[in-house]
């Protein structure tokens, strides 16, 4: 076996500064995960050639070498192995991909059959592809886990993969194999282990509680950041997970603050007494956009994540506001009522070359750059429902048909996009996902009402 | 029993006069005698510069001004109410406000944001234009997340859409 190890930060918690009186406790979080590569010279093709939405996938349990206590799960490895295979089922399932059948009605392969599946017992399933994979403790209380894809008809594996987590990471093992399975099956880049910043709601319509929360992006490990003492909105993931920027009425007066997860320390973008707005990162982390209003006049500003000079990209007398940078970060595509209406236009970073590229007759706002490059999703803000266009504007489809759909986020993919939906009268507002065909649209889980998504890219 | 009302009012005097002298340095305090030796704690009706006040001498309804859909402009009806503020804002000079601009729910946030500034600057610069110095005015915008009708119909929006003045006391 070789290990490739990827270096994340490991990040400790510090205490919390005087001033941040809406901030709860620092979240600790950030640990090593390493990468094994299970076997190398794995076979190239897969036999099934029909719609994927059919493609049949059996996960069983995962087995263990040894049924050891771990933080991971109370009653052991064994059980543990159970749940990562739900994981996984329910992610695939959830995301209407694949026919995936989990372990609650599966046989469990032995630990000594990952590797070498006893085909006769899942011929008979009907399944096309077959997943495996095993969670062992380790000595130093680290958990291994592995993740196997085999094609039944050929009898072969298609890919494998290992990876070593704390305890307390176990669902990521989850996620990378399920990540594993849908790169393998459908080409596209992974998008499951990564992780979702919003606005959780609670309160009546006309005194909404509004407070910053993270999770994982099925749901799980739901944090609050901030206490509901004060409104905060439009938070962002920094691409490194590190730190979120998002705006806080902490001093009574909208401004957009940069936290740090590690330390739980927040600090202003800029020392200015204008109101700042709608806080963006570039997707190399070294920019953060933003939109001042100076004498009620909203323009976009840039300014380095690591501090300095604010420079002003947009001059019009209209609200010129959000933005959001091509992949490679050389344009960015913003909004502005500049013509009269909202309208989404594009510039290249420094500002220059500013163009419309929406004409559709409808406005358009929040407009979001896809990972991929291809498309735009944007806020219809006439009929208020997500779509799509190409950067230079064409090729609009409406993808949701909610009363008040708001604010796409894209999957870190660029294959799904989840946005918030307001519902009429009651306010009441909660997180939607749908895909780029307009189909497999689903309401994600949240303890409370939310709005705000902003998903982020895989974890590093 | 009496006593402890005197207290009472001494003290918000007290208080009012300590934020007073805090956000208007250059004013000179009124003289102690005025709260200080009130002989009975008869009521005399609510403190200057107090929301009661402002509203009992202007008019709930020349508060708060109202706007059109994505519109930020004042109209003959707004320019009337902000008349009648800018009149009591220059009778009582040491009393600072904030102007809270609002838009409804039919709109995206962050632009909601950026339009409730505009109509609470729209707001403030038609005081200004009529002798109130800027430094006494401060805007915020809370977009569309503070409505005060609660519906989703155009009346209910119509509420909404409005920039209103509060006093800072």
């Amino acid at each position: 076996m070789k290990k490739l190890i990827y270096a994340t930060l490991a990040i400790v918690a510090a205490p919390l500064a005087a001033q941040n009186q809406d901030l709860g406790e620092p979240v600790a979080e950030g640990q090593d995960v390493e990468t094994i590569e299970e076997d190398e010279g794995l076979s190239g093709s897969v036999s099934f050639e029909g719609n994927l939405d059919d493609l049949g996938i059996a996960i069983p349990a995962f087995a263990t070498d040894r049924n050891v206590s771990t933080p991971a799960n109370a009653s052991g490895t064994e059980a543990l192995g159970v749940e990562l295979a739900r994981v996984i089922t329910s992610d695939l399932r959830n995301n209407g991909l694949f026919k995936p059948t989990g372990p609650d009605s599966l046989p469990r392969p032995s630990f000594d059959n990952i590797q070498s599946p006893v085909w006769s017992t899942w011929g008979v399933r009907g399944a096309e592809m077959l997943v495996h994979g095993y969670v062992r403790a380790r000595s130093d209380n680290r958990l291994t886990v592995g993740c196997y894809l085999y094609d039944m008809q050929l009898q072969s594996r298609l890919v494998a993969e290992g990876w070593v987590v704390s305890p307390a990471d176990w669902r990521r093992a989850a996620h990378k194999c399920a990540d594993l399975i849908y790169s393998r099956l459908t080409g596209e880049s992974p998008f499951f282990d990564s992780r979702i910043a919003y606005i959780a709601e609670t309160g009546p319509k006309d005194n909404r509680t509004k407070r910053l929360a993270i999770m994982d992006s099925d749901g799980a490990n739901h944090r609050f950041i901030t206490t509901g003492r004060s409104t905060a909105l439009t938070p962002r993931y920094s691409p490194d997970y590190k730190k979120l920027v998002y705006l806080s009425y902490i001093d009574g007066n909208p401004r957009i603050y940069v936290y740090d997860i590690g330390t739980g320390k927040q600090t202003l973008i800029t020392q200015s007494e204008n109101p700042t707005f709608a806080p963006r990162w570039s997707p190399d982390g070294r920019w953060i956009l933003y939109s001042m209003a100076v004498g009620g006049n909203t323009d976009i500003y840039r300014v380095s994540s690591s501090g300095g000079r604010s420079e002003r990209l947009t001059d019009t007398p209209g609200i010129d506001i959000g933005g959001s940078f091509s992949p490679d970060g050389s344009r960015i595509v913003f909004e502005s009522d500049r013509s009269g209406a909202q309208q989404c236009y594009v510039m290249d970073a420094d500002g220059s070359n500013q163009r419309r590229i929406s004409f559709g007759g409808s406005r358009c706002a929040t407009p979001e750059w896809s990972p991929r490059g291809d498309q735009i999703a944007f806020t219809n803000a006439s009929s208020f429902n997500i779509a799509v266009m190409t950067p230079s504007g064409g090729n609009v489809r409406t993808l949701t048909r909610g009363w008040q759909d708001e604010a796409p986020t894209w999957a870190p993919n660029g294959r799904i996009i989840q946005f918030f939906r307001t519902a009429r009268n009651s306010g009441a507002t909660s997180l939607w996902q749908v895909d780029l065909t307009g189909e497999n649209e689903r309401r994600l889980p949240t303890p409370v009402d939310a709005s705000d998504p902003s998903w982020g890219p895989i974890l590093p | 029993m009496n006593t402890r009302v005197v207290t009472a009012v001494m003290l918000s005097s007290a208080l009012a006069l300590g934020a007073c002298a805090k956000k208007a340095p250059e004013e000179l305090p009124p003289p102690p005698e005025e709260t200080v030796t009130a002989p009975t704690p008869t009521p005399t009706g609510p403190a200057v510069g107090s929301m009661e006040h402002f509203l009992a001498a202007v008019g709930q309804a020349n508060t708060v001004v109202y706007f059109d859909t994505d519109r930020y402009n004042i109209d003959a009806e707004d320019s009337a109410k902000l008349q009648t503020q800018a009149q009591y804002f220059s009778q009582y000079s040491n009393v600072n406000f904030t102007i809270e601009g609002h838009a409804d729910e039919r709109g995206t946030r962050e632009y909601n944001l950026a339009l409730g500034e505009r109509r609470a600057n729209a707001a403030k610069n038609y005081l200004v234009s009529l002798g109130i110095p800027a430094s006494r005015i401060r805007t915020v915008s809370y977009g569309k997340e503070r409505p005060v009708a609660l519906g989703s119909n155009e009346a209910a929006w119509a509420q909404n859409r409005r920039a209103a003045t509060v006093t800072i006391n």
